[in-house]
Formats: structure tokens, sequence, C-alpha cells
């Protein structure tokens, strides 16, 4: 009956099966991949060494960033007090009944045109039913048998370090669904509580084909649809919130098992290897799994078509509108700049973050050179935001004026770099356009940063720096020329970065080799 | 006994019916009043109209009347238990409030159902006020909102009098399914008022109240009705938002009304009727004053009936009928074809197979209605060990027995490997039930039928025999499978009680038509 299980039970008997979920709570988030991924990554891993592969599916929440709930009015925030954005509606009062915030069928639609999936033009609304105590109504609103958007795939571009390469993973089915509340337990384990803030805020659930044969891959997956949902602005995408959850199914069998094998087969091997089928739940404090729920059989949610809802039905103008709407997506981001002839590492980079995406995109409208802008953004800016922990948003550095700092470097008013290091003056200018903004030219005429290219005063310091470094004079003349940068540093240094990189390279050649 | 059937009292309204002697009709005549022996029936003509031209008079205060539907709650409550709660001191600040406004901003201030008092059914939900759908797992509930059907009555300057007892949940035909009491019919005590909707149709027939609302998910307005003697309208499915009623069957529940005459009926339909952005299954189409749509019949000479067809379904007068209600049937479409009507006989193939397939869907969607008294949030809660055990023990002490049976039908009609078997079968005999009565409303205006295979019957006489309880619903579940609009009126009397029984005639339209049914009062 649940869709996300068909491929372990009936085409696919698996030797082994383990599900997990990423729904510790999680000290950081981790780059791309949800820790339920990394476990499955481990275990791929290991696997291939004993000649099993891991065959891997993927089911995701995605949490929407709608302004209301999903079936009433009610707001969400993440982190409010408990039961203080609820009403009669979400807290399953008598009498109550759903009406359908729009907003989740765009974003459900968006979601599956990015996914490539073909949309239903109707579609309708399930009950799931199940008794728990942060389930008010005693079901989940859900699609079953025809979920708005079904068969599509997503393209991604493997990292360079897991050997790159382009792969495509198909996507069963996206659906709407409404999300449960929270349950609180006791301290002492005597009495729980339940917050129904996040009951009923709206979800659409992902559900791929089990294409993923390492951990890499699933990583990837996991990586790439949060950045469609950011992309699209369909949701945060935030790990720490529950924003975005994975489920992972693992099933293994050995290399080359055929993909139908028997049921006789599998419950003797199954027999013989003591293998259970079971959901096991990621440690985030201990890095492991640890079982969660053994034997899980097929429950029976009794679903049935959702009686106080009307038919979701759309038409190709609607659809056509969002289309419409949509920005450019990951996947047509780093295609386009890959025939920029950027290096795929750089195309990652850059494509793989909304936000630096935009903030290189718009800086080569400002006709940035695609090269130089990269090489800037990824090299020093990238740096910078690592050390203060800040996003490419975050920075008082626009654009324009990084445009307008490689237009100078390009023209050669200032050089970027000395040798392969970046000019340290250079550095001076770009710091303080990331921490305080302004212009280039404001800086450079505020900071008293500019340049020194009066030849007599370069070569002053130049002389300084020599007669202070007798030692290091004789060695470069017994041969040893790769001092030069030691002297030029000296030199920038003692001209606190402003003196002309190009005259100093030259005057200090000349001094060097004098005699 | 009853007087026969009298022309001038039959009211009817057809817009497509050319009719010289037509005219807005402005008095009501009455239902026939349940015998005077243990209730004093009210004024012969007791109607919205009449109260409003007691304020518009200056005749009667709001203050006045309210104390004259109190007194008589007082005393006729005892033998009858219409009421759940009867909310009077509420009430009578209510009619104070209005009063006062009578006299500070005129009559102008006068809302169309100013000062008329109304009896709830206690699945529908009322802010600040007791509202346990008649069952226990809900004693002492106060919804913090009303149901828009409410709502739009009070806006319309009703006065809720109280809530009217129930079969639990809307489960059942005779109104002992309440966890409370049993209500008794003004016209036998010893029998059933019908149900689910007993006590509002009981708190009519016995004026306790002027006007009442019901809800009808297999016959729960219409039986009742017919049983107790008075006007029951179950509308289109739509017509009224379902928000704030308890739901049973969420595809079948209908808000419905209960009066004394069809224009007080029809009068309630007009105010709460209409889309509602808190129920998405409201339907948008316009609302017409219904009431306004009413003519008089003077006379048998004017046939203002002419050119009506009229179509009695033919498998609802055979076996299993009890004859003295086939004769009053019988009688008033003879009385129909009199005044200008075609009658013909129509059958519905499908008819025998809505019944079956109205339990499975109804149970199915009450399964799940059901699940969210659980009590976790509201309501009864049994402390327990264990969420297993606080589940199974607040429900089964909560939850009555009929509750329970329909509960486990519906979870089994779902479950897996059963559900092509029951539930999408079930949906299968719906759409072939719709569209038979499809059919047959393109070459009839109306079908009728009765409302009921019988007479009321006698308290407990089924309260063992689940079947032949849900076998006396064979008359009206099809109209819910169907979702269309049907009117019960009295037409005629059978043996019993001190007076005789009344027998209600089941008049059903197209979808949205309830203007143009003929609405008779005979
Ligand atoms: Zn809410």
């Amino acid at each position: 009956m649940n869709a996300g299980l068909f491929f372990t039970t009936l085409h696919r008997p698996p030797l082994a099966r383990f599900t997990t979920r990423a729904e510790s709570a999680q000290a950081t988030e981790p780059k791309a991949a949800p820790q339920s991924i990394q476990m499955a990554t481990k275990e791929a891993a290991q696997l291939k060494m004993q000649g099993f592969e891991a065959v891997i599916g993927i089911e995701t929440h995605v949490q929407l960033s709608t302004v209301t709930k999903a079936f009433c009015s009610c707001p969400y925030n993440y982190g409010s007090q408990p039961n203080s954005t609820i009403c009669p509606t979400c807290m399953g009062h008598p009498g109550t009944l759903p009406v359908l915030n729009e907003k989740v069928v765009e974003c459900a639609v968006k979601l599956g045109l990015a996914l490539n999936c073909e949309i239903s033009m109707t579609s309708k609304f399930d009950r799931k039913q199940y008794f728990y105590p942060d389930l008010p109504k005693g079901y989940q609103i859900s699609q079953f048998d025809i979920p708005i958007a079904k068969k599509g795939y997503i393209d991604l571009d493997l990292p360079m370090e897991f050997g790159g390469g382009h792969k495509k993973f198909g996507i069963t089915r996206v659906h709407m669904e409404e999300d449960a509340g929270k349950l609180l337990h006791s301290d002492s384990g005597s009495y729980s509580q339940v917050d129904l803030n996040r009951a009923g805020v709206p979800l659409l659930e992902i559900v791929s084909e089990p294409d993923m044969r390492t951990g890499i891959e699933a990583a990837e997956y996991g990586a790439e649809l949060q950045r469609i949902v950011r992309y699209l602005g369909v949701s945060n995408g935030n790990m720490q919130e529950g924003s975005l959850r994975c489920d992972v199914n693992v099933s293994v069998r050995p290399f080359g098992q055929s993909e139908f094998g028997t049921k006789i087969l599998l419950h003797k091997e199954g027999q013989a290897d003591q293998i259970v089928q079971e959901t096991r739940l990621w440690d985030e404090s201990s890095q492991k799994t640890f079982t969660m729920r053994k034997k899980e059989g097929l429950a029976d949610y009794r679903y049935f078509p959702e009686p106080d809802l009307p038919e979701v039905v759309l038409n190709n103008d609607y659809i056509d509108e969002i289309h419409k709407s949509m920005p450019e997506l990951p996947e047509a981001k780093r295609r386009r700049y890959e025939n920029m002839g950027l290096s795929m590492q750089d195309v990652l980079f850059l494509a793989n973050d909304d936000n630096v995406a935009r903030f290189f995109d718009s800086t080569l409208e400002h006709g940035s050179d695609a090269k130089l802008a990269a090489n800037w953004i990824m090299g020093d800016i990238a740096a910078y935001l690592k050390n203060e922990k800040l996003t490419i948003d975050e920075i008082k550095l626009s654009p324009l004026e990084l445009s307008e700092l490689i237009a100078s470097i390009k023209n050669g008013t200032i050089s970027g770099k000395i040798g392969k290091e970046a000019s340290p003056y250079f550095v001076l200018i770009l710091v303080e356009l990331i921490a305080n903004g302004g212009t280039v030219k404001a800086v450079i005429e505020e900071k008293d940063l500019v340049q020194i290219a009066d030849p007599a005063a370069i070569e002053a310091m130049v002389d300084k720096v020599i007669a202070d470094n007798p030692k290091q004079l004789e060695q470069y003349r017994a041969g040893k020329t790769k001092l030069q940068g030691f002297f030029a540093g000296q030199v920038m240094k003692a001209s606190k970065g402003k003196a002309n990189p190009v005259l100093l390279n030259k005057i200090l050649g000349e001094k060097l080799n004098a005699n | 006994m009853p007087p026969p059937l009298q022309a001038h009292r039959l009211l009817i309204s057809h817009r497509r019916i050319p009719t010289p002697a037509r005219r807005r009709f402005s008095a009501v005549s009455s239902v026939q009043s349940p015998p005077a022996k243990t209730l004093a029936p009210g004024p012969a003509a007791s109607s919205i109209l009449s109260i409003r031209e007691s304020l518009l008079s200056g005749e009667r205060s709001a203050a006045e009347i309210t104390a004259e539907y109190l007194s008589r709650i007082r005393r006729t409550e005892p033998s009858v238990r219409s009421f759940i709660h009867v909310a009077d001191s509420e009430a009578v600040r209510e009619a104070e409030e209005l009063d006062r406004r009578i006299a500070s901003e005129g009559k102008d201030a006068l809302g169309p159902l100013a000062g008329v008092l109304v009896g709830v059914k206690d699945n529908l939900c009322t802010a600040n006020m007791p509202s346990t759908g008649g069952s226990r797992i809900l004693e002492g509930y106060r919804p913090a909102y009303d149901a828009t059907a409410v709502r739009r009555l009070r806006e319309a300057g009703a006065i809720v009098v109280g809530k009217t007892n129930l079969d639990e949940f809307g489960m059942g035909s005779t109104t002992e399914g309440s966890a409370f009491q049993v209500t008794t019919n003004p016209w036998d005590e010893s029998r059933v008022p019908g149900g689910s909707s007993g006590g509002s149709a009981s708190a009519v027939s016995a004026r306790q109240c002027v006007v009442s609302l019901g809800s009808d998910t297999g016959g729960s307005v219409r039986q009742p009705a017919s049983f107790c003697g008075v006007v029951g309208l179950k509308p289109t499915y739509g017509r009224v938002s379902r928000f704030g009623l308890m739901a049973y069957a969420s595809s079948l529940d209908v808000v419905g009304c209960f009066g004394s005459s069809v224009s007080d009926t029809a009068t309630i339909l007009s105010v709460v009727a209409g889309h509602d952005k808190m129920d998405s299954t409201s339907s948008s189409q316009n609302v017409p004053d219904y009431a306004s749509e009413l003519v008089s019949l003077d006379s048998l000479e004017s046939k203002p009936l002419n050119g009506l067809r009229i179509g009695i379904i033919q498998e609802t007068l055979g076996e299993g009928v009890d004859s003295g209600v086939a004769t009053s049937i019988k009688a008033a479409t003879l009385h129909l074809e009199q005044l200008g009507s075609v009658v013909e006989e129509v059958s519905l193939p499908s008819f025998s197979l809505g019944l079956p397939a109205y339990y499975i869907l109804a149970s199915s969607e009450a399964s799940s209605n059901l699940s969210r008294y659980d009590g976790i949030r509201y309501g009864r809660q049994v402390s327990a060990d264990d969420l297993n055990e606080l589940y199974g023990e607040s429900r089964s002490n909560g939850l009555g027995h009929e509750v329970k049976m329909r509960i486990l039908m519906g979870t089994y009609a779902l479950s897996a490997g059963y559900y092509d078997a029951y539930y999408k079968r079930a949906q299968q005999v719906r759409t072939l039930v719709k569209k038979s009565f499809e059919d047959a409303l393109k070459r009839f205006d109306i079908l009728v039928s009765p409302a009921a295979p019988s007479a009321a019957y006698k308290i407990g006489e089924k309260i063992n025999d689940p079947l032949a309880m849900y076998a006396g619903d064979i008359m009206t579940v099809n109209v819910n499978l169907a979702g269309l609009p049907a009117l019960v009126v009295p037409c005629g009397f059978v043996e019993g009680g001190s007076a005789g029984l009344p027998v209600g005639l089941q008049m059903i339209g197209s979808p949205f038509s309830e203007v143009t049914c003929v609405i008779a009062d005979i």
C-alpha cells in the first residue's frame, strides 16, 4: 500500500532492508548530505567490499514555507511557544473542515515541473488513517493513488572529489499532504505533551525511484533536492528545523542478482543469513544507526478519498503561468556555466548555492569576465565567508563593486596578484568592501589606499629592504632567485600593500641583479 | 380524527407554471397539532411571520414570546425530552436585548428572524453552549465557535433556545441512540419521534420552539418530520455549510430544517443556505428567497399545478410498506392530480441497491470521521497507563453501541483486501443511483414517495434489531446518495395513538430546485 516501499517488497526482493530517518535533533547541518544519507554512504562502501550492492530509494518530506497552514489560516513559525499557532481546525475539533491553501498547489506544481514530472490535471486528496496523539483528526490528509505530479527525474553532477559524472535519477511521484504535531516527552518518561503548532503545515513528499547505488549518489540526490526547493523558494530546505526530512530505503543484494528474485529464495536466504528487516534511526552524536523498529509489516492505513475536499483540477493556463514564473534551476545553471568554459569544479561551486549563483550572475551582468569573477568568488571571497561564517548575501560587497574591481585589474590599474598570490593591496580593498561596503574608488581614497606608483618612493623602500636582509641577498645572488618573492613581500609589507606591484617587481629585479 | 385533505391548505411554488390565480402567500397555514391532552398546542398559525407581526405591531415583546415558549418547554419537556440542553437564561437575555434594541433603534433593526426561537440539533456546534452530538465522549464539551448555520440564524435575529436530542452522532433512526435520554413522539408518548434528528422534530411538533435545525445523512430530517407530523427539508448536498456540523458521513451530511409550515421551513433555509468559505463542499449557487416563492391554492378549479409532472416511485409503495402509509400517499397524489399535475408511476431500478451501499459508505466515512474522538485533546479521557489503553478505554467508555458497530463496519469496509469489494463497489452503486434519479428527473419535475415505510413505531420495538431499523431508511437514503433536495410534508394519518399518527409525503427534486419543488402542506 505504501508506495515508498514498493520496490523492496515486490520487484526486488532484498536480502536485507533498512530505513533510516533523519529526524534526530541535529547539532550542525551538513553542507549537503542529510545524516541518513551519510550513513548510507558508509554502509554502501562496506557492502561493496563484501560483494553486495545497495539499492537506494529516498522519500523526502519538504515543509513548504507558505504563510499559512495547508487547511486552515494558522501561521507556522519554527520554534514558537508550543500550541501558540493552532485553531479548532488544525486541532481536529468537532465540526471543523479543511479548506485547501491554494499556495500549496502552486508549490507542488512548481516542484513537479522542476523535477520534470507529469502534472496531474485532476488529482484528489485522500485520508491516511492511524491513531497517534500528534495526529489530531486520527487521519492525515494526503494523496494516495493520484499524486499531483509523477514520473519525473532529477539531473545532477557528482562532486569532482568523488570522481564527478552526470547522473539522472527517477522521481516516482510528488504529493501534497499535511504535517503532524510533535510529542514532547517528559524527562522522567512518565508523561508526554502534544504540541500542535506543526499540525497541518503543508508538506510535499517526493518519492524517488530506487536508482541510487552508492551513498554519494544518495547524498547528492538529497543535496540537489535541497537546492531545487531553495531555488524555487517553496521551502527553506532547512534540516535542523525539519523542513527537509529524508527516509532512505536501502535494500542489499549481491552484485549481479537478477532484479526479480523469487520469494522462496528470499525466504531461504533470509533464514540462513539471519537477515532482518528493520527501521534504523541515525544518531548524530555517535554517528551511528541503531534499531528503531523491527519487522515492520505493511501498515493498513485504510486510505479513502477525502470527502471534505473537492478534487484539485488544474488547467494549462495555470501550469503555464507557474512555468513562466520559475527561476533558472541548478541543472540549467550548471549547463550554462559549463558552456562559458568554466571547469566542472567551478561550475559546481557557483551553481550549487542559490546565493552564490545569483551573486556570480549579477557580477557577470555588470560586464565581468566569467573566469576572473569565478576565481575571486571561489578564492578570497569564499575564504572570507568561511572564516567569518557568513553567506555571500550577508556581506556588503556588491556584485557591481566586484565587477569594478575586476575591471581595474583587467585594465591594469591595479594588479590582482603577485605571482600566484593575491596582492595584499588588492585583498585590503576587497576585505574593506566585503566588511564595510562602499565603492572601489571611495574605499581607495578614504582608507588612504591610493597606490604608491612613484618609482623613487618604491626604490627607497626596495633599497631599505635589501639593506636589511644581507643574508638573503647573498643567497639570491648565489642563484636562489626564488627569493625575489621574499623581497617583494617585504617591500609590500613596508608599503602596507600599496606599492604598485608592477613597478615594485621591475625595480626590485633591477636592484637584485644590479651587480 | 384529522381533517381530510383540504385544497386551500396546499402551498406550491413552481416558477414555470403559469397560474393566473397565483399570488404571493403571506399567511401561513399550520400543521395539525398533536392532541392537547399533555401538550398545550400553540396558536394555530404559529410562525415566523406572526412573531414578526407581533413585534412590529408591539402586540407582544420578544421577552413575552420567549417566556411563552420557555413555559411550554417546562411543561412538556418532562414527557417529550426533546432537549439535551435548554438555554433558558441566555434566551431570556437575548430576548430582552432585542426588546431594548427595538425600543432604541426602532423596528428597522429587526432581522428577518428576530425573536424566533430555534432548536438546534446537538451535533451542530454552538459557541459556549454544550455540544455533545448525543455522545458521552463529548459530555461537557463546549465548542469555541458557532456552526455556520447557527451563526447565520443568530445574525438574522434568531434566539437559540436549546440543543435538541439525537441518536449519537446522527447514527440511528429513533433517537433512542442518544447517550443521555429517550425523546418521545408528541403524538404518542409510547412511540419514537424518529431519528436521528428526533429532538428537533419533536420540539417543533410540541411547539417548544418555532423552527429547528437538524441534519440529514440518510433521512435524519425527513423520517422524524414524517413521524412527528411536521415539515422537514433536506436541502441539496452543499446547499448549507457543514462547518460546525459534527461529521458523520461527510459526503452525505446536510444541515436541514424543521418547521410547522412550509413557509417557516423555507424562510429558515433562505437564511442558512449559501456558500461558506469554511466549507469547500458548500455551493456558491445563488440563494433565492424561498418563502417568497410560495403561492397559495384557492381552489381546485384553478388547477395551479397544471403541467407539473409528478412521478411516484414504484419501488416505494410495494412490499414492506405499511398499507395505511401507502393509502395516504396515494390519496395525496390523487389530490395533486386534481390540482392539475400529471401523475405517473416511475421505476428506479437501482432503488433497492441504495440501502446497503448507503450503510457501507456512511459507516466507512464515520469510521474515519469519529477517529478524532480519542480523548486526547477534548472530551472524555480515561486515565490509563499507556497510550493504547488510553485510546481503548476512552473510546469504549465514551462511544455507544450503535456508533461502535458502525465504526467497526466502516473500518472493515476500508481495510486492505476488502476496499474494492465494499467501499469501491458501494461508490459504483452510488453512481448508478445518481444516474437513475437523473434519468427520472428528466421525465418528471418531482418524484414522490413515503418518507418512511411506516408511521412512528413503539419505543424499544427495533432497538435490538438494527437491520429492521436500517430497513426503515429505505425511502430516504437514495436521496442522500444522489445529493438531491427533498421535502417532507404531513399528508395524512394512520391508525395509532389517541388521535392517529402522522404520515409524511416525500417530494424529491433536481439539485438546487428547492424553490421549484411543489411545497405542499396538506
Ligand atoms: Zn489552524
